[in-house]
């Protein structure tokens, strides 16, 4: 999908473009990350119906702080998204893309698990993959790499 | 007199041994076969071809640890192994061996066989149920309604048999069959003996208990030590009694041409054993409400045909 | 009277959950009427840790993420860093990644064979399978020098080149390696017992699929006709000849059947690989590469579980500033508990077993 197709379809939401190594990425506002994904996931020309990836960024010490990153593809014409949504440090929360894609669960889980960024409307956040009663959010890049006291 | 008892005592004592080093060396049988099956060698460090590792396996069990789980219902989780294996060897007291070779020889030998092997159903059951585990617990239940389900049409088809040959002694089944064997007379009957056998004796496909996969190690999942050999020993004597059994029903028992009588009867015997090691590392295992149907649509209708056919035809001919 | 449900834990240590899973189980009676998986317990921080390592020092990093396809991982790696890069790799380099990529697979696949037949209690076929990864792992070592993480590729190509053994020895298995999935399939495929505890468990939906954003075979068996090497080829896929098989019903037989079609495939990808081999140009079979632009780029391959894909987010500095891993198990297993419910006790058993998850990469 170009970004021109891309524009057209999404234009009122985009706020920056990128296409680093021909791949399209879009920068959207976390409000509008509901209605974007509708539009890409319905719409015939687009049919990005597979949620590839959904992960979090640190980007420390830019503002806004936090990224969630989105990949979509599309299994008709194979062709791939990426939506970034900026989120600030002390309002790090989101909408929860799970009423649209299952595979959204897990992959917010993780995020929150790895950032603490939250994801309103899931119906299951709560850590993943670190031990229970850790504190604290490792990704993040104040987080040290041998650990907290609680681990 | 005290003469005959002491001879009856030395005959019981050399068959108990010769059955129990059977019974011993079946479970290296077991591990050789299945190692060449799978393209490995199985046992053979400890003497020529691992011909000592039975011995070594009975110390080994013998020295570990005993452990009783806490508020296992300790009376019955002891007496669990032991019912197991004694309703067992209680069956080899009516098995002839040849001719001569058996201990007693009762004309109601095949009713005494049936009723004393369910008894072992009772050691599946408290042991699985004592064990104070869910996972016990759970492989108990399944295999009691397991064994409890495949006793009907494993007697059905020996119904066939006994219909062939007459009596329920099993040294007259054996020489009713000198001109031909059962197995060609009463091939359904045959089959159905077979399978039900293994779901009987808990082998693959039907092995339940024996499925680490699933429930760790089934009822037997807290015995240790001793209480676990003699589980062991139990399973393994039971395949020899199956075959065994299935040697004097079906296959003519000790006779054959040439060879001395014991010597065809320990032949087929082994045979059987070896087929019983072919299936188990050959097939998948079958689910459990896929072996509840197979038991009760299956083989229990096709036991009540096999039976018919036999009564007819006997009446017939 | 009421009635209640016992909770059963199936792991994590557990002959049949691969590896440290936890699979919490409500059961009534043998039915499982919920199931939830717990997972974290193989968690090593790979991606913290690859923020404070150099993008050649992460390559033996990714080996680690799913062991029983080390040679996937190092090429989904070396594929992202080479698109951030714009590197050219040599054409010879990429028919030996090819062959060496999908032998690979061949050997995952063959692994989770052999597990999975033992599982549900064909205990055999484990056996065979891993006489044939045996030689597969004994190509690896005489071409890297270690089986299970060799770390062979490199940005721009290999570690080495291949020489005349490799091409011999590749040959030799390839040639031998179909009558041998004949064998494994005259114990299973036919077999009723086989049938009876694959056949219709576990069934998936396309959109079921497509939804819980399954890939690999799982999807391909329920339908979707989907392969990352033929809708996105990478690394001269384009140039070799081979079908993606599909499925009906997405039950666990259609998943076995998947597998053991793509067996067949891939060795006949790498048969053709080595035949086609190009000469040698006299260009280096890697690059030396010192700097790294800053941008950002998702890269993903069909390893043999389903989607791997590295997104890989470069500052200009010696280490990445994020490296987020897509891991096919973590978002396969996801779709488990649904599958589960409604099922026996031992359909859990043949339901996880087809998923065929490496707790490794779920957890990284």
């Amino acid at each position: 999908m170009t970004l021109d197709g891309l524009t057209e379809k999404i234009g009122d939401y985009i706020k920056e473009t990128d296409s680093f190594r021909d791949e399209v990425t879009v920068t959207v506002d976390r409000d509008a990350i509901i209605p974007v994904c509708r539009i890409l996931k319905e719409d015939a020309d687009c049919s990005f119906d597979f949620l590839s990836d959904c992960c979090g960024l640190d980007r420390l010490p830019e503002t806004p702080r936090f990224m969630v990153v989105y990949q979509l593809y599309s299994l008709r014409y194979g062709h791939r998204v990426r939506i970034k949504v900026p989120l600030e440090e002390d309002d790090a929360e989101i909408e929860s893309l799970t009423p649209l894609w299952k595979a959204a669960n897990w992959l917010e889980r993780e995020c929150f698990d790895m950032f603490g960024i939250r994801f309103t409307g899931h119906p299951d956040l709560r850590r993943i993959i670190t031990p229970p009663g850790l504190e604290g959010y490792p990704l993040k890049k104040d987080f040290p790499l041998e650990g907290s006291e609680t681990t | 007199m005290i003469v005959d008892i002491l001879l009856e005592i030395l005959k019981i004592i050399v068959i108990f041994a010769v059955i129990l080093t059977c019974v011993a060396y079946l479970t290296l049988m077991e591990r050789k076969c299945l190692g060449y099956f799978q393209i490995r060698l199985g046992p053979n460090r400890v003497g020529p071809w691992g011909l000592f590792q039975p011995i070594a396996d009975g110390i080994k069990l013998f020295f570990k640890e005993d452990m009783t789980v806490l508020h296992a219902n300790t009376f019955y989780f002891i007496l669990a192994p032991m019912i197991s294996l004694v309703a067992v060897l209680a069956c080899f007291a009516v098995v002839p061996f040849a001719g001569n070779a058996f201990i007693v020889d009762m004309p109601v030998a095949v009713l005494y066989l049936m009723a004393v092997s369910s008894m072992g159903v009772y050691g599946v059951l408290l042991a699985g149920w004592s064990s104070n585990n869910k996972y016990s617990a759970m492989g108990g239940y399944r295999a009691t309604a397991q064994m409890i389900s495949y006793e009907i049409p494993l007697a059905l088809a020996l119904v066939g048999v006994l219909i062939l040959s007459g009596s329920m002694s099993i040294v007259d089944i054996v020489n009713g069959q000198q001109g031909m064997w059962y197995i060609v007379k009463q091939p359904l009957g045959f089959i159905i003996y077979l399978i039900c056998t293994f779901a009987e004796t808990n082998r693959c496909p039907f092995d339940f208990y024996e499925c680490e996969n699933e429930l760790v190690a089934g009822y037997q999942t807290e015995y240790s030590s001793m209480k676990f050999a003699l589980f062991y020993m139990a399973e393994y004597a039971h395949i020899f009694l199956a075959s065994c059994l299935i040697t004097v029903f079906y296959l003519g028992g000790w006779h054959g041409p040439v060879l001395p009588a014991l010597a065809w009867f320990f032949i087929k015997v082994f045979f059987c054993a070896f087929c019983f090691i072919w299936i188990r590392a050959t097939y998948p295992r079958i689910r459990y409400d896929q072996l509840m149907n197979l038991s009760w649509k299956v083989m229990l209708p096709l036991a009540f045909l096999n039976l018919m056919v036999t009564a007819v035809l006997k009446v017939m001919f | 009277m009421t009635e209640e449900t016992i909770t059963l834990n199936l792991g994590p240590q557990h002959p049949s959950t691969h590896g440290v899973l936890r699979v919490l189980l409500e059961l009534d009676g043998e039915v499982i009427v919920d199931a939830k998986p717990d997972i974290g317990f193989l968690h090593r921080g790979l991606e913290k840790l690859s923020e404070h390592r150099t993008y050649q020092q992460i390559l033996i990093l990714t080996d680690r993420i799913d062991y029983l396809a080390a040679m996937s991982n190092n090429f989904a790696y070396v594929l992202a860093v080479e698109k951030l890069l714009e590197l050219e790799v040599p054409k010879r380099a990429q028919y030996i990644r090819v062959a060496l990529v999908e032998l690979q697979r061949i050997a995952s696949h063959l692994f989770w064979l052999g597990t999975h037949a033992h599982d549900l209690g064909a205990m055999t076929p484990l056996f065979y399978a891993l006489r044939e990864r045996e030689d597969i792992m004994d190509i690896f070592e005489a071409i890297s020098g270690g089986r299970l993480t060799p770390s062979f590729m490199r940005f721009g190509g290999l570690a080495a080149d291949a020489d005349g053994t490799f091409v011999k020895n590749t040959k030799k298995f390839t040639d031998a390696f179909a009558e041998k999935v004949d064998d494994y399939e005259n114990l299973l495929t036919e077999n009723p017992m086989w049938l009876s505890r694959t056949r219709t468990v576990g069934m998936m939906s396309k959109e079921f699929c497509i939804n819980t954003g399954i890939s690999g075979p799982m999807a391909r068996a329920a339908g979707i006709e989907w392969d990352l090497r033929k809708s996105n080829p990478y690394s001269s896929y384009e140039d070799f000849d081979f079908e993606i098989p599909t499925g009906l019903q997405g039950d666990v037989f259609d998943c076995y059947m998947m597998r053991i079609r793509e067996m067949r495939e891939s060795a006949k990808i790498v048969s053709q690989a080595v035949d086609g081999l190009p000469e040698s140009d006299g260009s280096p079979i890697k690059a030396k590469v010192n700097k790294f632009p800053a941008g950002e780029v998702y890269h993903s391959i069909e390893s043999p579980r389903g989607e791997l894909g590295f997104y890989i987010v470069s500052d200009g500095g010696k280490s990445p500033a994020r490296l987020r891993v897509r891991p096919p198990s973590f978002v396969n297993l996801q779709g488990v508990g649904e599958l589960l419910k409604g099922r026996l006790l031992s359909d859990a058993v043949a339901i996880i077993g087809m998923i065929d998850i490496v707790l490794a990469e779920v957890d990284r």
